[in-house]
C-alpha cells in the first residue's frame, strides 16, 4: 500500500526536519488563527447589521452568497494582483473566505429566535440594544459558534493555498513535495494540517455542545 | 382620575385594515378590565396601544392622566407588566433571572431583586429554593405561565397587561391558574387588563368587561349588567344560549341565601357537628357565602337534595334552596 | 507597502486595465474556451460517479444509526484534508492529470451528497410513514415511494453544494495537470499577468454562479412538485407565465 506504507517515512521527514517543521507550522497557523480571528470580529457585526436593515439584509447576504461560490482559489488569486505576494496578502485572501460562514449563521441565528421571546422583552420595555445583547445574541450563540467552527476548519485548509502568493504555511512541504515526486514529503505537509483541522473541529464541538446544553 | 383612559381611539393599519374604530372607555385604577370578543375584533390591539407597542392612528390614550404619546416608550413599558399567551420567556435565563429581568434594567440592587424574585416566586406558589436556578424548558406549561406572570409583576407596576395568558394551557391547568389569579388580585393593588375570546373566563375574571365586535367596542359594563342586559344580538350571541347558567355563576350564594329556619334544624345540627349527610349517603359539601350559585346548584343535585347550609368559618349562617335558586332565576331581568 | 497597495487598489477599475482585461480574453478565447471545457469535462466526470455512490451510500446508511454515524463522520474528515495534499496523495496510485483529480473530486463530494440524502430520507413526515405502512407498503416501497419522492429537492441541494465544491476543487487540480481554468489562473501567478488572473478567476466565477443557479431552478422544480411554498425563481416565473 504505497502510501500508508510511506508513513514512517514521512515521520521520519518530519523529525529530520524539525526546525523547517515548526516555521511552516507557526507560518500555517498565524494565517489561520488571525484571519480567523479577524473574520469573526468583521462577520459578527456585520451579520447584526443586516438583521436590522432589510435592505442591508438583502445586499449583504445576496453578496454573500455569491462570495461563497466563488472557488477559493479564484479568490486567492486574485490577491496576488491587488496586494501583491506574501503573509499579508495571504492573510486578505485567507479573511474575505472565511467571513462568509459566520455572516450567514449571525443571521440565521438571530432571526431564528422566536418571535414571542422577542415580544416579550420589548414589551417589557428593553431597548433595541438590551433585546440584542440580553436575549438574541445569547440565544443565536450557538448557531453563531457552528458559523466559526466551519470557517476555521475549512480556512485550514485553504491556508495550503497561501503557498502560491507566498504566505508560507505547511503548503510549502506539500507542493514542493508534489513537484519533486517526494511522497514521505507530501505526506509531512499534509497530515499535520488535517490533523490540526480535525482536532480544532472536534474541539469547538465540544464548545457548541456545552453552548447548547446550557439552558436551551 | 382613572387609570387608563381612551378617548376616541382608532388604530388603522397600512391605511386600509381597521383594527378599531372610535373607542372609548375608562379604567380605574385597581380594576380588572377584560377585553373579549372574537378573533380579530381588535381587542389585542386595544391593548397594545396602552404599552404603546402599537400608535393610536387617532384619538388619544391616557395612562395616569398623561397621553401615552408624551412618555417615553421604554419607560412606559417597565412600569406595566406584560404577559403574552406564547409566555416569550428567556430559555437562557434561569427562572429567577427571568423574574428579576425588569428590576434588573430599572437598576434595582442586588438584595433588593433577591427578595423580590423570592416574594414573587412564593406568591405564584413556586417555591423559591426548587424553583430559581432551573430552567424554562425543563417547566410545565402552568408552571412557566406563572413565571411569566411573576416576571410582570417584579417590578410592582401600577398596570398588568395580559394576552390570552391561559390560552395555551389544558382546560384543568387554566382553571387552576385563574382560580390562582383571582386569589393573587385581592392581594395585590394592580390594574388589569386581561384580554381573551372566552366569555366564561371574562365573566370570572373582570370587575368589567368590555366586548368587541370587529373593531367597534359594543358593551362596557359589569359582568351581570352583560348578562342582564346584553345591549344587542352579537352580544347575545357572544354569551351564548345559556345566559341563565352563566348568571348563576356571577351571582353570589350570598344574594340568595335565606336564615336557616327550624325545618332545616337537623341540616344545621349535621354541619355543626361535623357529618353532614346527603340524601344518598354521600358527603354533603357546604357552600361559602362568597361562592357562586352555580357552584351551590350543582352541589345540591350531586347530593339529591333540595338544600344546603352556607358556612362562613365555623359557623352556619344561613342556607341555599334550590326553590329560592329558582325564584331568583324568574325574578332577575329578562332573558 | 501592502497599505500603499491597498489605499490603491482602486487602479484596477481604470478604464485602462479594464481595457486590458477585454483585450486580454479577446486573445485568448479560444485557448479560454478549450479550459472551461475541459474544467466542465473533469467536474461532469465526478458528479456523474459520485451522485449515485453518494444517493446509494445515503439510502444505506439510512437503515443503521451508528453506521450512518461512522459514515457520515468520515466524510466530515475527508473535506479537512486540505485538496491540494489529497492530490498528491493520490498521484502514486493515479499518476498525473486528470485521474487523481477526479478520483479526489468524487471522495470530496461525497459529504454533501451522502448527507443531504440522509438527512432527506430520514427526516420524512412520520404521519405518511405510518399511512404507508397501514395501506400495507413494505419497507422498500416506503422508501421508494414516500421517502424518496419527498426527498429529492434536499438531495438535489447537496448535489448543487457539490458541484459548487468540485469546481473550486478542480480549479486546483491544474496544478498536477488536470487542465481546466486553473491552469491560467497558476499561469497567470507564475508570470505576474494581472490580465490572465482577472480574466480567468471571472470565468470561474461566473461558471459557478452559473451553475449554482441552474441547479437552485431544478431544486426548485423539484420542490414544487412535491407542493412546497416558495418563492419563485425568475426562470420558473417566465416559464409559467409562458405556459399559462
Amino acid at each position: 500500500m504505497g502510501v500508508i506504507g510511506q508513513l514512517p517515512q514521512a515521520w521520519a521527514y518530519l523529525l529530520q526536519h524539525q526546525g523547517r517543521f515548526l516555521t511552516l507550522l507557526t507560518q500555517h497557523l498565524q494565517l489561520v488563527i488571525v484571519s480567523e480571528f479577524l473574520a469573526i470580529l468583521v462577520a459578527v457585526p456585520l451579520g447584526i447589521v443586516a438583521t436590522r436593515r432589510p435592505r442591508g439584509r438583502a445586499v449583504i447576504l445576496g453578496l454573500g452568497n455569491v462570495a461563497q461560490t466563488i472557488p477559493t482559489l479564484a479568490i486567492i488569486a486574485l490577491v496576488f494582483p491587488l496586494l501583491g505576494l506574501g503573509f499579508l496578502p495571504s492573510l486578505v485572501g485567507l479573511f474575505v473566505y472565511a467571513i462568509l460562514p459566520i455572516l450567514t449563521n449571525t443571521v440565521t441565528g438571530i432571526e431564528d429566535v422566536d418571535d414571542s421571546t422577542i415580544e416579550a422583552a420589548r414589551g417589557m420595555g428593553m431597548t433595541e440594544t438590551e433585546v440584542l445583547r440580553r436575549i438574541q445574541l445569547p440565544l443565536s450563540l450557538p448557531v453563531i459558534f457552528a458559523g466559526i467552527r466551519t470557517s476555521a476548519v475549512v480556512n485550514v485548509g485553504t491556508a495550503y493555498l497561501a503557498f502560491f502568493i507566498g504566505g508560507g504555511g505547511l503548503g510549502l512541504w506539500v507542493i514542493s513535495g508534489i513537484n519533486l515526486y517526494n511522497m514521505p514529503q507530501v505526506l509531512a505537509g499534509a497530515i499535520p494540517g488535517a490533523l490540526l483541522a480535525i482536532s480544532m473541529d472536534t474541539g469547538f464541538a465540544l464548545i457548541e455542545r456545552r453552548l447548547s446544553g446550557e439552558g436551551v | 382620575m382613572s387609570m387608563i383612559e381612551f378617548d376616541n381611539v382608532t388604530k388603522i393599519y397600512d391605511e386600509r385594515t381597521v383594527a378599531i374604530e372610535d373607542v372609548s372607555f375608562e379604567v380605574e385604577a385597581g380594576t380588572t378590565t377584560v377585553l373579549v370578543g372574537p378573533s380579530g375584533c381588535g381587542k389585542t390591539t386595544t391593548m397594545t396601544l396602552v404599552n404603546r407597542l402599537e400608535e393610536p392612528t387617532e384619538g388619544t390614550v391616557y395612562f395616569e392622566g398623561t397621553d401615552v404619546q408624551a412618555l417615553d416608550p421604554i419607560e412606559l413599558r417597565r412600569n406595566i407588566g406584560y404577559v403574552i399567551q406564547e409566555i416569550g420567556l428567556f430559555d437562557h435565563m434561569t427562572v429567577g433571572e427571568n423574574v428579576a429581568t425588569v428590576p434588573d434594567l430599572k437598576g434595582w440592587d442586588a438584595d433588593r431583586i433577591d427578595d423580590r424574585v423570592d416574594e414573587l416566586l412564593e406568591l405564584m406558589d413556586l417555591p423559591p429554593a426548587a424553583y430559581r436556578d432551573q430552567y424554562p424548558p425543563s417547566l410545565s406549561g402552568g408552571q412557566r405561565q406563572r413565571v411569566g406572570v411573576a416576571r410582570a409583576l417584579a417590578a410592582d407596576p401600577d398596570v398588568l397587561l395580559m394576552d390570552e395568558p391561559f390560552g395555551a394551557l389544558d382546560p384543568i391547568t387554566r382553571e387552576n391558574l385563574q382560580d390562582e389569579f383571582l386569589d393573587i388580585q385581592s392581594q395585590i393593588n394592580t390594574t388589569i387588563l386581561f384580554v381573551t375570546h372566552s366569555i366564561e373566563e371574562a365573566l370570572k375574571m373582570g370587575d368589567k368587561i368590555a366586548i368587541f365586535d370587529v373593531g367597534e367596542l359594543v358593551q362596557y359594563d359589569t359582568p351581570r349588567n352583560v348578562l342582564e342586559n346584553p345591549k344587542s344580538g352579537f352580544v347575545k350571541d357572544f354569551i351564548g344560549a345559556d345566559r341563565t347558567l352563566k348568571k348563576l355563576q356571577v351571582t353570589m350564594v350570598d344574594d340568595v341565601m335565606e336564615p336557616a329556619g327550624p325545618e332545616r334544624r337537623g341540616l344545621v345540627d349535621s354541619v355543626e357537628a361535623g357529618q353532614p349527610a346527603a340524601a344518598d349517603g354521600g358527603d354533603l359539601v357546604p357552600v361559602s357565602p362568597t361562592d357562586s350559585v352555580q357552584v351551590a346548584l350543582s352541589r345540591i343535585i350531586q347530593a339529591q337534595t333540595d338544600a344546603i347550609p352556607v358556612v362562613d368559618g365555623d359557623d352556619v349562617v344561613g342556607v341555599v334552596t334550590e326553590s329560592a335558586i329558582r325564584d331568583h332565576r324568574a325574578h332577575g331581568a329578562g332573558d | 507597502m501592502t497599505v500603499s497597495r491597498l489605499v490603491s487598489f482602486g487602479h484596477l477599475a481604470h478604464p485602462l486595465f479594464v481595457g486590458s482585461f477585454l483585450q486580454f480574453a479577446v486573445d485568448n478565447a479560444g485557448a479560454l474556451a478549450h479550459l472551461l471545457v475541459q474544467h466542465i469535462v473533469i467536474v461532469t466526470q465526478a458528479i456523474v460517479l459520485a451522485v449515485p455512490i453518494g444517493v446509494l451510500l445515503g439510502v444505506a446508511i439510512t437503515f443503521e444509526d451508528r453506521i450512518a454515524t461512522v459514515v457520515l463522520w468520515l466524510a466530515g474528515i475527508m473535506m479537512t484534508i486540505p485538496s491540494i495534499a489529497l492530490f498528491g496523495l493520490l498521484i502514486p496510485y493515479f499518476g498525473i492529470g486528470k485521474p487523481p483529480v477526479v478520483v479526489a473530486l468524487i471522495l470530496y463530494s461525497q459529504l454533501p451528497v451522502v448527507r443531504n440524502t440522509y438527512i432527506g430520507l430520514t427526516q420524512v413526515d412520520e404521519a405518511a410513514i405510518s399511512a404507508g405502512r397501514g395501506i400495507g407498503m413494505t419497507r422498500l416501497q416506503r422508501l421508494w415511494r414516500i421517502r424518496v419522492p419527498k426527498a429529492l429537492p434536499v438531495i438535489m441541494a447537496g448535489v448543487r453544494n457539490a458541484v459548487i465544491v468540485l469546481i473550486g476543487i478542480a480549479a486546483i487540480g491544474a496544478f498536477i495537470g488536470a487542465g481546466g481554468l486553473g491552469d491560467f489562473i497558476f499561469d497567470g501567478i507564475t508570470d505576474a499577468n494581472t490580465a490572465m488572473i482577472v480574466v480567468t478567476t471571472v470565468v470561474l466565477s461566473v461558471l459557478a454562479l452559473a451553475f449554482d443557479y441552474v441547479f437552485a431552478v431544478i431544486e426548485q422544480v423539484l420542490r414544487l412538485h412535491n407542493g412546497e411554498d416558495v418563492d419563485l425563481l425568475f426562470p420558473i416565473r417566465v416559464a409559467r407565465s409562458v405556459n399559462s
